[in-house]
């Protein structure tokens, strides 16, 4: 890891969505998928030293399979600088459909990983039309006044109260009302959407479920 | 049925409760769809097994690019759903659909299944039933797609005659896109399916088993299979094409992991070795090679075009390839410093092998080095005709281990012909004598590891006369391996008896085992060649209820003048030659490799034109003059 900062290797954090066939594929598929992009892209990811030299990459918070997520984000070194637009411009045209590339800026060395400073996610549930419970608004209130809310996942209870910040409804950027889902995204602290809604005792696969914020510790958003 | 957008919403609610999701999505980097509308015929291309190990099949990635690349025909895959996903498709009402356009199958003209193996069968008929598509050939009329079948366990088709309207047996690439003609020529023509499948019957390699009459003697053997219909072929010889056409340019790129998760680029087809128990080796002569060029440049643009990082150079013995070296040192010269692994499986027992993946080093990851001697004395090795000797295997041994590798891994085959518990003591004492000089050389890293699997007696070869082990039989010798291969740095691997007298069961199977695959379908039998989900007892009791004896088929020698329920099935290799082998097999005679000398197998007087129109070095076999110069 000392032999990263050869003076050439630049770092980068890049924003991207994973949407379509793409949701349905987990965080290691989703590392692969990104290294053919860029192999295809002629975009040269550095490699890290040693026996088994493997790409300088790391992609955020894993998001559980099915979730749609319009905010990731990408922590990439390439072996030389490439201008901002041109590493979007070239990702997009190498992407597999689903992964859409938004922006690109360049990171001190020294910046804290991503994934170490996220703290909490945003989400958004977006029923089919005509499908929308007519009685969200109370089954809102009634999962916000509930004390605890005991879950169970790989076998260990927990309790999904506190990891909840906020859930209200809202109109999306199309001007379909959906529930907005503001939960914690910390290790061993994570709020899951789906958890949530069961808990809500709703379908967790009817609505579509998508991640469109990163609330990170230093106050910055990530969207 | 339900439509495209019907079934996309089922989707969307099935998808997030399965397991890997990803293998029923589609929408893969390279994914090709067609206009539905603008293309006249629409192709299902079937592999009745799951995505994973679908997607690594070269043969699936090579038709589907030769319909694609027709204007008036498009292809789109099909697959086997997992158990999980078959419960939720049938659940919901969700018939069997298209990765691409998510197109109902039986919307489709045509519908081709992959059969490379025979524990695919019931994989093949559950497939149908999950299209809802009957079974039978009689059963469907002109509303259903037309039903082909190819792949190598078609050499033997009658066990899945009844189910399958017609075959292509052997090489696909120029057969299917005739198929096709004629489906397209048939489609709207307001012809009934019977006039359509009289005229596949005249395609050179296409099998209608429906225009086939089986006559059976008293003992149950054959007596006859000859054509019901006159001027059709009485023997359907297999098609094979002239050159190697040009691999596929365009691959995709799965976004799941899957089998084999690489480039695959076939360097060669065919082997000219001979081992008797081969059925690969018999059935795809003649061996035709690739030019290194052509793999090279291949390489370069698939890596470029998919971003893939590893190669599987691919071919039935990799070091007989003649210009082996050269396209290593070319492989190492273009693609050094890409951060590219090379593959290069089947190599032969011999200190050159070491040496080429020496030379490959730079580009592969140093794991385990693969070698198969596939039996442990010198008597058994000169009744299969694998003519290496345990002097050679262990110099080989002594270059792995010295030059870095610390497992090689040795498969074997137990239950060859005439084979003794002496012969099979004797995989486990060379396993060990491996080991040792592994130990001798980098100490306790060593590790032998034996893949010990059970010899099943296939059509169309040396060894179609023979009985199988009986699984006693089986069973003795693997306890004898399990107590023999046991301590630090050693391995072994076997197979379920049982599964091997299933395969024993279907590969020499006729036409009356069809009634048992259909049987053992409806029990539930599917992934047979799944350990977690094979059960023999539903074989067993499907051959029960339909009066078939296992013994017949499996344990039962054939007599030399046998007609076999493959018979009318040509490969080109005469039945004299392979009766010849099999004698000389009796005698521990060995039948040198035919690159040296040709022993007129049949492949050269039944090609003969092929041959002169493809002359030189593309074909391993001698030359055939032409004409003119004769």
């Amino acid at each position: 890891m000392s032999k990263t900062s050869e003076p050439t290797r630049t770092r980068y954090f890049i924003t991207f969505t994973k949407e379509g066939a793409l949701r349905y594929c987990g965080q290691l598929d989703l590392q692969r998928t990104f290294e053919r992009t860029f192999r295809r892209a002629r975009l040269p990811i550095a490699y890290s030293q040693g026996f088994h030299p493997h790409p300088k990459m790391n992609l955020g918070a894993a998001l559980p399979l099915g979730i749609i997520s319009r905010c990731e984000v990408a922590d990439v070194w390439l072996e030389e600088p490439r201008p901002l637009k041109s590493i979007v411009d070239l990702l997009q045209e190498y992407a597999p459909e689903g992964l859409r590339f938004k922006t690109a800026r360049q990171a001190d060395p020294k910046e804290s990983a991503i994934q170490n400073r996220i703290l909490s996610a945003i989400y958004h549930i977006i029923w089919p039309p005509g499908d929308l419970p007519p009685d969200l608004q109370a089954r809102i209130e009634t999962l916000l006044d509930a004390p605890a809310l005991e879950r169970e996942r790989r076998g260990k209870t927990y309790d999904l109260r506190p990891l909840i910040e906020s859930v209200r409804m809202r109109t999306d950027p199309d001007g379909d009302p959906c529930m907005e889902l503001h939960v914690c995204l910390q290790p061993g602290k994570t709020g899951r959407p789906d958890e949530v809604l069961r808990a809500m005792h709703l379908d967790p696969y009817q609505p579509d479920i998508i991640r469109v914020q990163f609330i990170l510790s230093d106050d910055e958003m990530c969207a | 049925m339900l439509n495209v957008n019907e079934i996309n919403r089922a989707l969307a609610r099935i998808l997030p409760t399965v397991q890997k999701p990803g293998r029923y999505t589609g929408g893969e980097y390279n994914q090709l769809i067609k206009d539905w509308d603008a293309t006249p015929l629409h192709t299902a291309l079937a592999f009745p097994d799951i995505y994973d190990l679908a997607m690594s099949n070269l043969g699936m990635t090579i038709l589907l690019d030769v319909i694609n690349r027709q204007p008036d025909m498009l292809a789109e895959r099909v697959f086997s759903p997992w158990i999980d996903m078959e419960r939720a498709l049938r659940d919901n009402a969700v018939p069997l659909y298209s990765l691409e356009s998510k197109r109902p199958v039986a919307d489709f003209d045509l519908l081709g299944i992959s059969l490379p193996y025979e524990t695919l069968y019931t994989n093949a008929l559950n497939l149908l039933d999950l299209a809802g598509i009957p079974l039978r050939t009689a059963d469907r009329d002109e509303s259903y797609p037309l039903v082909i079948a190819g792949g190598h366990a078609t050499f033997n088709p009658e066990p899945m005659a009844p189910f399958i309207d017609a075959f292509v047996i052997g090489e696909g690439e120029e057969a299917i896109l005739e198929v096709a003609r004629a489906v397209l020529a048939w489609k709207g023509s307001g012809e009934p399916k019977a006039a359509l499948l009289e005229q596949l019957a005249h395609i050179h390699g296409v099998y209608v088993p429906s225009l086939f009459h089986v006559v059976y003697k008293d003992d149950g053997t054959i007596h006859s299979v000859f054509p019901a219909v006159e001027g059709i072929p009485v023997r359907v010889l297999k098609r094979v094409v002239g050159r190697l056409p040009a691999p596929p340019q365009r691959l995709l790129v799965p976004h799941i992991d899957i089998t084999h998760n690489r480039v695959p680029i076939e360097i060669m087809r065919g082997c000219t070795r001979g081992c008797r128990f081969c059925h690969a080796g018999m059935v795809n002569r003649p061996v035709r090679e690739r030019p290194v060029e052509e793999i090279l440049d291949t390489m370069d643009h698939l890596l470029t075009q998919t971003g893939y990082e590893e190669v599987g150079l691919l071919s039935l013995s990799s070091s007989d390839y003649t210009h082996v070296l050269e396209l290593i040192q070319g492989v190492n010269e273009r693609f050094a410093g890409r951060h590219v692994n090379i593959s290069l499986p089947s190599l032969r027992i011999e200190s050159f092998s070491v040496e080429l993946m020496d030379l490959l080093k730079q580009n592969s990851t140093r794991g385990g080095f693969t070698l198969a001697p596939e039996a442990a004395t010198e008597r058994m090795r000169g009744i299969i005709n694998k003519p290496v000797t345990t002097e050679q295997l262990l110099t080989t041994a002594d270059a792995i281990f010295s030059r870095g590798w610390h497992t090689i891994k040795l498969y074997f085959m137990i239950g060859h012909p005439e084979e003794t518990l002496e012969d099979v003591q004797a995989i486990a004492d060379l396993c060990k004598q491996v080991l040792s000089i592994g130990r001798e050389r980098i100490g306790k890293r060593a590790r032998v590891h034996a893949g010990v699997s059970t010899f099943v007696p296939k059509p169309h070869t040396p060894f179609q006369w023979v009985s199988a082990d009986t699984i006693e039989m089986i069973e003795a010798k693997q306890t004898l391996l399990r107590t023999s291969l046991r301590g630090n740095g050693l391995k072994l691997t076997w197979t379920d008896p049982h599964e091997t007298l299933l395969e024993a069961l279907l590969s020499r199977g006729d036409r009356r085992i069809a009634e048992v695959v259909q049987r053992a379908w409806e029990m539930g039998a599917r992934f047979d060649a799944w350990r977690e989900h094979f059960d023999f007892q539903r074989w067993q009791t499907a051959c029960d209820q339909t009066g078939i004896d296992l013994h017949f088929y499996i344990h039962r020698q054939r007599q030399e003048d046998e007609v076999f329920p493959w018979e009318h099935i040509d490969i080109a290799v005469k039945k004299t030659f392979l009766l010849e082998d099999y004698r000389m097999s009796k005698k521990g005679e060995v039948r040198p490799d035919c690159r040296e000398h040709c022993y007129a197998c049949g492949i050269l007087p039944t090609f003969t034109q092929l041959r002169r129109e493809n002359p030189g070095p593309v074909w391993t076999c001698p030359e055939i003059a032409s004409r003119e110069s004769r």
